[in-house]
């Protein structure tokens, strides 16, 4: 892992006058420049903020190592057989997650499949995640921290409106980042379920009260997944800043595919 | 009165003259008239069975759903929708659209998460993807609802029951689904985790999926349409029903005019959430005219 780290000290969200004055700041480019801007563009991780980018989880031939910067989509198909290890670099960093047959998209990722034929409500190690269909797509076959969320679905534009008013309807969010990706593999908003979020922690209580709390997780914690045919991985990695699943500090995911032996 | 489907002694081919097409015509008509312990009826008005306190005249949508049945239908916005389970065998598996534009649809996970409350009853909102309300629980007697297990695949009912097949003992909820979905030009991409109704689930303290089961025999859900909807209804055994045979009593379903949430309703800023909620889809019913 050699590549820079591109976007390391962007400004927090709504942290200065200066949108409002129309004023700008300079951001880092993936071009590897810098651009002055006045868009209020989201938070990305406070500088010197811890990062651990650790290993795979699962020991085998390296056959895809990517790095997802804050805020940003990912995706890629992992072939049946091979193990997907995401890595949370920066500690507490969700990254929703969605699966779909490589071959046959209209069967996709099911929270009420993977719940209702494991009967728990928390993803584990061991836990299969199940197709629309009710197929294995994948085995949870490593896991860092003591849960990972499907409950809590994503976080969009729309639902911000909801949870913390209509100023923020101008923030990023994870179904943005579903949208973008998916339509790379002509997908699109119909093929939008319910997903993961791995590194959140979303407990249900006795009474039901249900909610996104603090996260369990630490700089390098990871989880692998084994897939059971070839799917199609797209993550959104969270760039929510008005809630602790990113800790607020949104920070990067290292994805890691291999070839076990 | 005669039920549809009874043995009356004979052999069925027995009991028609169909030898020309004035016979098979005459046999075909001689037919109507009868009714069976599921049927929609029509004129909705026409139902035996109509809620208490409802004027039948504003009836439009009156079914009883056969146990392992579906049915579906689009509404207007501020439809009443109700759901009866008279025996406490019945399960109401549901999903809801946007009619005007279907990709807007249920979105469970919002549907628990922007409530804060994972266990649906009486002011709970069904909320699309797109932060709005897409229908809200008005009344509950049951209580005993579940938003975590979805619906039966295929794969599961052949799992647990050996069968799986919409046609036959032990019929898929997402079987159904799909058919119903296909009556409006929807497929499989378009079916969404599901809520259901009148048998519980609970969640333990370590996350096992607890069965709670019915409520018993008598119980009703009442909504309103927020917008106008497409709504899609299976009746079919829960998940997680734990006993072996394919158990799934008869589904009521009655509907009638009303009017959507608005201001002058308690639960329109019943909670901060709620309350934008409901804003986000006044606004959209105005812009469209609805």
């Amino acid at each position: 892992m050699t590549n820079p780290d591109p976007i390391s000290t962007g400004p927090a969200i709504a942290a200065g006058p200066w949108e409002a004055l129309g004023g700008t700041r300079s951001y880092p480019t993936v071009a590897g420049g810098s651009v002055r801007s006045s868009v209020p563009v989201g938070a990305a991780y406070a500088p010197g903020s811890p990062l651990d980018w650790a290993e795979s989880l699962v020991a085998g031939t390296v056959v895809l190592d990517e790095r997802v910067a804050p805020n940003a989509p990912w995706s890629a198909v992992v072939r049946t057989g091979q193990v997907l290890t995401i890595v949370d670099v920066g500690g507490n960093q969700s990254a929703d997650c969605l699966l779909y047959s490589a071959a046959d998209p209209e069967e996709r990722y099911s929270v009420p499949d993977t719940l209702a034929w494991q009967g728990n409500a928390y993803v584990r190690t061991g836990t299969v995640l199940r197709s629309s269909e009710g197929r294995p797509m994948a085995t949870v076959v490593a896991n860092e921290i003591d849960r990972q969320d499907t409950i809590g679905g994503a976080c969009s534009k729309e639902s911000n409106t909801l949870r913390y008013g209509h100023h923020v309807m101008f923030h990023h969010g994870c179904r943005e980042n579903f949208l973008a990706e998916a339509s790379r593999h002509g997908l699109g908003v119909r093929d939008l379920v319910s997903n993961l979020n791995w590194f959140m922690n979303v407990p249900v209580e006795a009474d039901g009260a249900l909610g996104i709390v603090d996260g369990l997780s630490a700089p390098g914690k990871r989880v692998a997944f084994r897939a059971e045919m070839d799917v199609l991985v797209i993550v959104s990695n969270c760039p929510q800043m008005n809630n602790p699943c990113n800790d607020f500090n949104p920070t990067p995911l290292r994805m890691i595919i291999v070839e076990t032996a | 009165m005669t039920m549809a489907g009874q043995t009356r002694g004979a052999a069925p081919r027995d009991e028609h003259l169909t030898d020309s097409v004035l016979h098979a015509r005459a046999d075909a008509r001689a037919q109507g008239g009868q009714t069976s312990p599921w049927m929609p009826y029509l004129p909705a008005s026409s139902s035996p069975f109509c809620p208490p306190g409802v004027d039948p005249a504003t009836l439009i949508w009156a079914e009883t759903v056969a146990p392992g049945g579906y049915t579906h239908k689009v509404i207007a916005a501020g439809t009443r929708l109700r759901f009866d389970d008279p025996t406490g065998d019945a399960c109401a598996h549901l999903l809801v659209y946007n009619a005007a534009e279907p990709v807007e649809r249920l979105n469970v996970a919002d549907t628990q998460k922007i409530p804060w409350q994972a266990y649906l009853g009486a002011g709970h909102p069904l909320l699309s993807g797109d932060g709005r309300v897409l229908a809200t629980i008005t009344a509950d007697s049951s209580g005993h609802h579940d938003a975590f297990c979805g619906t039966s695949t295929d794969a599961f009912n052949l799992h647990k029951y050996g069968d799986a097949r919409p046609e036959g003992p032990a019929p898929s909820g997402r079987g159904l689904f799909v058919k119903a979905a296909a009556k409006h030009g929807l497929s499989r991409r378009d079916l969404p985790p599901s809520v259901s109704y009148f048998q519980g689930v609970r969640v333990g303290a370590d996350g096992a999926l607890e069965w709670l089961g019915s409520a018993g025999a008598g119980t009703h859900v009442e909504l309103v349409a927020e917008l106008a909807l497409l709504v899609l209804v299976a009746n079919v055994a829960h998940p997680l029903d734990p006993r072996p045979d394919y158990v799934v009593g008869p589904l009521r379903v009655h509907a009638w005019r009303g009017a959507p949430t608005g201001p002058g309703d308690e639960r329109f800023a019943a909670t901060p959430e709620l309350h934008r909620a409901y804003l986000n889809t006044v606004d959209y019913r105005e812009a469209r005219g609805q």
